[in-house]
């Protein structure tokens, strides 16, 4: 009776030892960092013979040329990477219609209703053969960071809320209303051959 | 009262572990949920350059990864220590690229070829010129989505 009255239960101490194998398994072979980067979209192949680039008008074109030395020229002035950013703003907003910043143009936005956007203006962003890359990513972010605050900003005055909280159809219409307009040129060689 | 007392006096109960696996298990779906698998073993050695406006990356499964940087110790001997491409498990120089890009996007299902993004982990320390090849032979080979891989750096400025 008394050997009845005890059942033996499954050792299961071992489960623990195999649980912590698994464990440590996946903890050496996979790594914890996501991926995440600035997106961007190159502009499709020259085909055929090459045409001189459109002429763009001079307003809206907002030059911004890092040399070898990683150091800025931002419409033909010496610039430091953290003004960079508002200064970019200043051109893509081009709050007071300022002659020398792009065209404001009337465009009928859905959500948003009748805004004048620059919607021509280009950045072109142009770099050297020896610029390093940490200099090249640091100009790219500032620009899109001038992107990002602008459509906050955007954002929160039309429809209250931060950009990133919107539904897909309103950050649509942000979007037009500030459409990011990058061009990373050709790769040119600046300062005599090599 | 006196007989539970001396009950348990004579027998000491065994500290349960039965729960341990559970917990244990649990760890474990959590870190198989939130970690990858290592994609390839770097030949060179990558410290992507910080910026503040990263973006995740949303389909792992179609994106690409081209790796650019100086060789590891254990290569410098074979290939020298100068900027090298890496793509796959290998070496790999420009003119490679264009073919990489190619036979990739045809072993992808139909519907994906055109959502193929590629992803360039360069070093920060890397010249442009070789980003620059790069970008005219991904151009060439029309994959126009990039993404340059970089780490989220704490923005001071940011409000939010």
């Amino acid at each position: 009776m008394g050997k009845k009255r005890k059942i033996g239960e499954i050792n299961s101490s071992s489960m623990a030892d195999i649980a912590f194998l698994l464990l440590i398994f996946f903890l050496v072979t996979t790594s914890m960092s996501t991926s995440t980067g600035l997106a961007r979209r190159l502009p499709p192949p020259l085909t055929g013979p090459q045409t001189p680039p459109t002429d763009i008008n001079k307003r809206n074109l907002f030059v911004v040329k890092v040399n070898s030395l990683n150091q800025l020229l931002v419409q033909g002035e010496i610039m430091n990477v953290s003004e960079l950013r508002a200064k970019a703003k200043e051109f893509i907003k081009n709050e007071n219609n300022d002659p020398h910043k792009p065209v404001r143009e009337a465009v009928n936005i859905p959500l948003l209703g009748e805004m004048e956007i620059t919607k021509d203006h280009v950045i072109s962003l142009q770099n050297d053969v020896d610029t390093q890359y940490q200099a090249y990513i640091e100009v790219q972010n500032e620009l899109v960071a001038a992107y990002n605050e602008l459509r906050n900003e955007l954002a929160k005055e039309k429809f209250g809320k931060a950009y990133n909280d919107l539904d897909e159809e309103h950050q649509k219409a942000i979007q037009d209303a500030y459409p990011q307009k990058i061009s990373e040129a050709e790769p040119k060689n600046y300062g005599g051959a090599k | 009262m006196a007989q539970i007392r001396k009950d348990n006096e004579r027998e000491t109960p065994a500290l349960a572990t039965s729960s341990l696996p559970d917990i244990i298990f649990m760890f474990l779906f959590f870190f198989m949920a939130v970690t990858t698998m290592k994609e390839v073993t770097f030949k060179v050695r990558v410290s992507p350059p910080m910026a503040t406006e990263v973006t995740k990356l949303e389909n792992k499964s179609l994106t690409r990864y081209i790796y650019v940087g100086k060789p590891t110790d254990e290569y410098k001997k074979a290939v020298g220590s100068e900027t090298r491409i890496q793509l796959g498990d290998a070496f790999a120089d420009v003119s490679e690229l264009q073919e990489f890009i190619v036979n990739e996007r045809s072993a992808m299902n139909e519907n994906d070829q055109n959502l193929l993004t590629v992803s360039i982990k360069a070093d920060k320390d890397t010249k442009m010129g070789i980003i620059n090849d790069i970008k005219q032979s991904l151009r060439k080979a029309y994959a126009l989505k990039i993404v340059y891989a970089a780490t989220k750096r704490p923005d001071a400025s940011d409000a939010e």
